[in-house]
């Protein structure tokens, strides 16, 4: 079979395309390739989704722990501690066991149990709260200066914060982000090792790679293949948070301009 | 384990629980926990060796140990971590059934890796097919040990060879004007100072230690999460004296409230030894300490 007619039946394998069945012996390279390849859909679409929505809620709650009202802050802070202060991978556990039992009382919850909605929004909220603490720090850090000159310019409440504190917050926290964003696609691996099932065979790129694993009793080759596939993905978030991290500093004189430096933290 | 407990259908509910919480099962469970605390226990300070060790032959004039530091402390970044568990539990028992294999049966002539099956002569095999369970258990912890250390040593490495490029370079050389050799400099200079500028870093990948603890489950493991699914699963009255329903929501909430204590504790711990570190340091904090008990 030529490896054109693999990359066919197994390059959307992972979405429920394409052949059924999956190899079972006399694994070629281009099948580990392929199918590895097809898993990672699920790793982007779980990054990309939870990063997406994840934004949103991360500045809320920045905000809400930066508040002087005590009813912003103390919710805000205890979601971050919760969420930045328990493994992951107890946390889909617990949220996968938590919809199973939901389920039974409400059949609405179904669609919860799969891992296209479930781990979704474990991976929402955890990523919500890692960048919400980022932009906590980054707002305590906006110069005084910058406000103070907003308040000049007669400038207060939504549109001070939509004009001069978010931008500045984001601008000072896009390294640390760029971080947070690599850290969240990395832990994108996890979901189909927790209890969240692997419907049809349907798993993420790990999940094949440690099914070759298995059946061949060689490492040697799946994992230095999926190796290959996140560090093509890291250098491509790398890239477009750069993108982003130039037109956040745009206005900034070229030689203030903060150089996007890639010492990448190596722990979240 | 009370002496009420022969009977548990009978029993009230606060009764029920207190024998349901200590039967049999529940104390493998309580003792899982110390294997997550043994975990952390041997981990850390191998972690932290195997990082000194990076870092150090990463810092080493000698060219191929040079990039040999390098090359270990550059190979965890951008891959997920949980592949590199996966990853060297599988590949540390295949070297070291494989050396056994090359030293205990050299007259062996078929190949080791035939298709899909990795194949050793019988006296190779890791633990032996006649050792009793404890043996396979142990040496199950011992690989996922190796695997942690390995992980978190590279992790500990790259943040102990930016502490030591953090040291000011006045002070090591001030160490030279005083005629030490480089080593002296790096064992009576260096290695003192590098630790407080180390420590934010450290104490970060502690936090990340901690968290990755129930990844043991991954290596095969019995520990806490094994632990939760198997005992909060429903239980009939045909197999047990305790039948209840799905309780694995609560066993892991139970986990997660464990996770936070433990993320709790070192937070506060931490902060002391930040603190006993900054003492005497050139650095904000250390000048921080100073004023506070002069003035």
């Amino acid at each position: 079979m030529s490896c054109l007619q693999t990359i066919q039946d197994y390059g959307l394998r992972s979405i429920g395309i394409g052949e059924r069945l999956l190899p079972r012996n006399d694994f070629t390279l281009c099948e580990q390739f392929t199918l590895i390849g097809s898993g990672m859909i699920w790793n982007v679409y779980f990054g990309a989704m939870a990063l997406a929505t994840g934004f949103f809620l991360a500045t809320a709650l920045a905000v809400g722990k930066a508040s002087t009202n005590k009813w912003l802050r103390k919710p805000s802070e205890w979601f971050i501690f919760i969420f930045r202060g328990s493994p992951l991978f107890i946390q889909f556990f617990f949220a996968y066991f938590f919809f199973l039992s939901l389920k039974k009382s409400y059949p609405m919850f179904d669609a919860f149990t799969a891992a296209w909605l479930g781990a979704l929004i474990v991976l929402f909220l955890n990523t919500a709260a890692y960048s919400g603490e980022i932009f906590y720090g980054a707002l305590r850090s906006i110069p005084k200066g910058d406000i103070e000159a907003a308040d000049a310019y007669g400038m207060s409440g939504w549109a001070r914060f939509r004009r001069i504190i978010w931008p500045t917050m984001l601008r000072l926290a896009w390294p640390a982000y760029t971080n947070e964003a690599i850290f969240l696609f990395q832990s994108t691996t996890l979901v189909f090792f927790s209890a969240f099932p692997a419907w049809q065979q349907r798993g993420d790129a790990l999940y094949y790679a440690s099914y070759f694993a298995d059946k061949t009793f060689n490492p040697f080759v799946p994992y230095p293949i999926l190796a290959f596939y996140f560090i093509l993905l890291t250098l491509m978030i790398v890239w477009g948070f750069g993108v982003m991290n130039k037109r956040l500093n745009r206005h900034l004189p070229t030689a203030q301009r903060a150089k996007m430096r890639f010492r990448l933290n190596l722990a979240r | 384990m009370f002496s009420f407990c022969a009977d548990p259908d009978t029993l009230g509910t606060f009764r029920w629980f207190s024998c349901y919480l200590t039967n049999g099962v529940h104390w493998s469970f309580y003792l899982s926990f110390l294997k997550v605390l043994g975990l952390l226990a041997v981990t850390a300070p191998v972690a932290l060796s195997f990082g000194f060790a990076g870092a150090m032959a990463a810092r080493s004039h000698f060219l191929p140990l040079s990039w040999l530091g390098k090359g270990y402390i550059a190979i965890v970044r951008g891959v997920p971590d949980i592949a590199f568990f996966l990853f060297f539990v599988i590949a540390l028992d295949q070297a070291f059934e494989w050396t056994r294999h090359r030293v205990l049966c050299p007259d062996w002539t078929d190949p080791v890796r035939q298709g899909n099956d990795f194949i050793v002569c019988q006296a190779a095999k890791l633990p032996l097919g006649s050792a009793p369970e404890w043996a396979h258990e142990t040496y199950g912890f011992f690989l996922a040990v190796i695997t942690f250390s390995i992980v978190f040593g590279a992790f500990a490495a790259n943040v102990l060879f930016g502490g030591m490029r953090a040291v000011p370079h006045a002070q090591l050389e001030t160490a030279e004007a005083y005629g030490m050799t480089r080593r002296q400099t790096f064992w009576r200079v260096l290695v003192p100072q590098m630790w407080v500028y180390a420590l934010p870093g450290l104490s970060n990948l502690w936090m990340v230690l901690i968290k990755a603890t129930p990844l043991l489950f991954l290596l095969g493991i019995e520990d806490i999460v094994y632990w939760a699914r198997e005992l909060g699963g429903t239980k009939t009255s045909k197999f047990t004296q305790y039948p209840h329903g799905d309780w694995r929501m609560w066993y892991f909430l139970f986990l997660l409230a464990f996770y936070l204590g433990m993320t709790r504790v070192s937070e506060i711990g931490l902060e002391g030894l930040m603190r006993r570190l900054s003492h005497g340091q050139a650095t904000s904090g250390g000048e921080l300490l100073r004023k506070e008990t002069t003035q």
